[in-house]
């Protein structure tokens, strides 16, 4: 079971390319789940303890706005990471995440990740890069959103 | 008689600046500032196209602008232009109502080179009203998949800025059912709307297509399309299998004042559609002085 969870690790987008002992660190904090449709992955203000490795269907990134219900920010689908608020004080969920269909992941225990991580900072170094490379990708993405290149423009 | 362009064969019987009179004969609504005009010529036929190629389109009395034609080449069809209402010109346009004249000069600069794909896997991305270049290319391709006329893949991405924002929406499922892959994607989105919501780029890790056969067509604000190009060569596309379609000032047409000119390129003739290069690339990336 342990090598079935190192094989979807080793193959999952964040991870992929990292030595053996580092995949084998993530698998032993990982399982599989399965979400239905409509299902919260995470919710605002709840304690944030799970990075979920997206392997099939869609999750909207939500915030509950007054009057207005749920907004989505962003979605994210197979070969995403979800999560990252298990990586810092306080350790709470910023925002709202709920499958917009039935959603394959692996669920690794962040509190797990941490301590090993501050166990082995050769790992831990590993994993912050990864991190940082989506952290980061997702922070150009959100500026291109920020120019609303789409709107409108006087042309002649 | 050498090579002779479609452009040069439309022109042979008229001066090239002047334009001639078409009757607007359907004017279809996409959003609130987005308009589809069917244009007829008043006399004989109107001059055979490429998807990707455009006309300049008069509004008498007011002015001209370079505008793609958005309906695939068909003969005797009516030819469809779709107009954003920016200023004056284009709101005069916008405003034209069934059976009202303007005036049509073209088909000028590049095509999409559809006649050359083969069966090459086809990755089309879109933003905002950028489609409009490239729905009459989507449409013919659409078409080969339905006629089973190819073994490639067609996959289309499109961005917009919010879901009401989205052009040619009923195209979307026609297209779909022909077996291209459609994915569509929104800055903002709204109560209802269940599909993407962030940038086009975030969505072509997961569009199926092989890297290495397959040829690239983008059309969108110039920042999309630079991030765009990088994802596809992230995902390991050849540089010059992308090919965008680029924006300027396009005023006569055919290469002669200049004002669309892009480092050695003057894009009303060298362009719109260029293939990507380490050079084109630079340019994109050039601020303007």
């Amino acid at each position: 079971m342990t090598d079935d969870i190192a094989a979807l690790v080793a193959h999952h987008p964040l991870l992929a390319g990292l030595p053996g002992h580092t995949i084998d660190h993530v698998a032993g904090c990982a399982r599989n789940v399965a979400i239905d449709t409509g299902q919260l992955l995470l919710a605002e203000g709840e304690a944030a303890d799970t990075l979920y490795l997206v392997r099939r269907g869609r999750v909207a990134i939500e915030i509950h706005t007054p009057g207005h219900g749920p907004l989505c920010v962003e979605t994210l689908g197979p070969g995403d990471a979800l999560g990252w608020s298990w990586l810092f004080p306080p350790y709470r969920w910023r925002f709202d995440a709920r499958a917009l269909e039935p959603v394959g992941a692996l669920s690794v225990d962040g509190t797990c990740l941490r301590d090993k991580a501050d166990a082995d900072p050769v790992f831990g170094y590993a994993l912050m890069k990864r991190v940082a490379a989506v952290t980061i990708e997702r922070l150009q993405a959100t500026r291109l959103r920020l120019l609303d290149l789409y709107g409108q423009r006087d042309d002649d | 008689m050498g090579n002779v362009t479609t452009t040069e064969v439309a022109l042979a019987a008229r001066h090239p600046m002047a334009p001639a009179p078409y009757r607007v004969v359907t004017r279809r609504r996409q959003t609130d500032d987005v308009v589809t005009l069917g244009l007829e010529p008043i006399d004989g036929d109107a001059p055979g196209f490429e998807a990707g190629q455009f006309n300049m389109l008069t509004a008498f009395g007011v002015g001209e602008v370079a505008i793609s034609m958005s309906s695939a080449p068909r003969p005797g069809a009516t030819i469809e232009h779709t107009v954003r209402d920016v200023g004056a010109v284009t709101h005069a346009l916008c405003t034209t109502p069934a059976e009202g004249i303007v005036g049509v000069r073209g088909p000028f600069g590049t095509g999409w080179g559809l006649y050359e794909l083969d069966d090459a896997d086809v990755v089309v991305v879109a933003g905002g009203i950028g489609l409009a270049p490239l729905r009459g290319a989507v449409d013919e391709l659409a078409g080969r998949l339905g006629a089973e006329q190819t073994s490639g893949r067609v996959a289309l991405v499109i961005g917009a800025r919010t879901p009401d924002q989205i052009v040619f929406a009923d195209d979307l499922a026609r297209w779909r059912d022909l077996g291209v892959h459609v994915e569509a994607t929104v800055d903002m989105a709204g109560p209802g709307w269940d599909d993407n919501v962030g940038v086009v780029t975030a969505l072509l890790p997961g569009v199926p297509f092989d890297p290495a056969r397959a040829v690239a067509m983008v059309c969108g604000p110039e920042v999309m399309m630079r991030f765009t190009i990088r994802a596809l060569v992230d995902r390991g596309m050849p540089l010059e299998r992308i090919r965008v379609s680029l924006e300027r000032n396009m005023q006569c047409g055919l290469g002669w004042c200049g004002h669309c000119q892009l480092g050695p390129l003057l894009l009303c003739r060298d362009g719109p559609v260029r293939s990507c290069s380490p050079e084109l690339s630079r340019l994109l990336t050039e601020r303007e002085r």
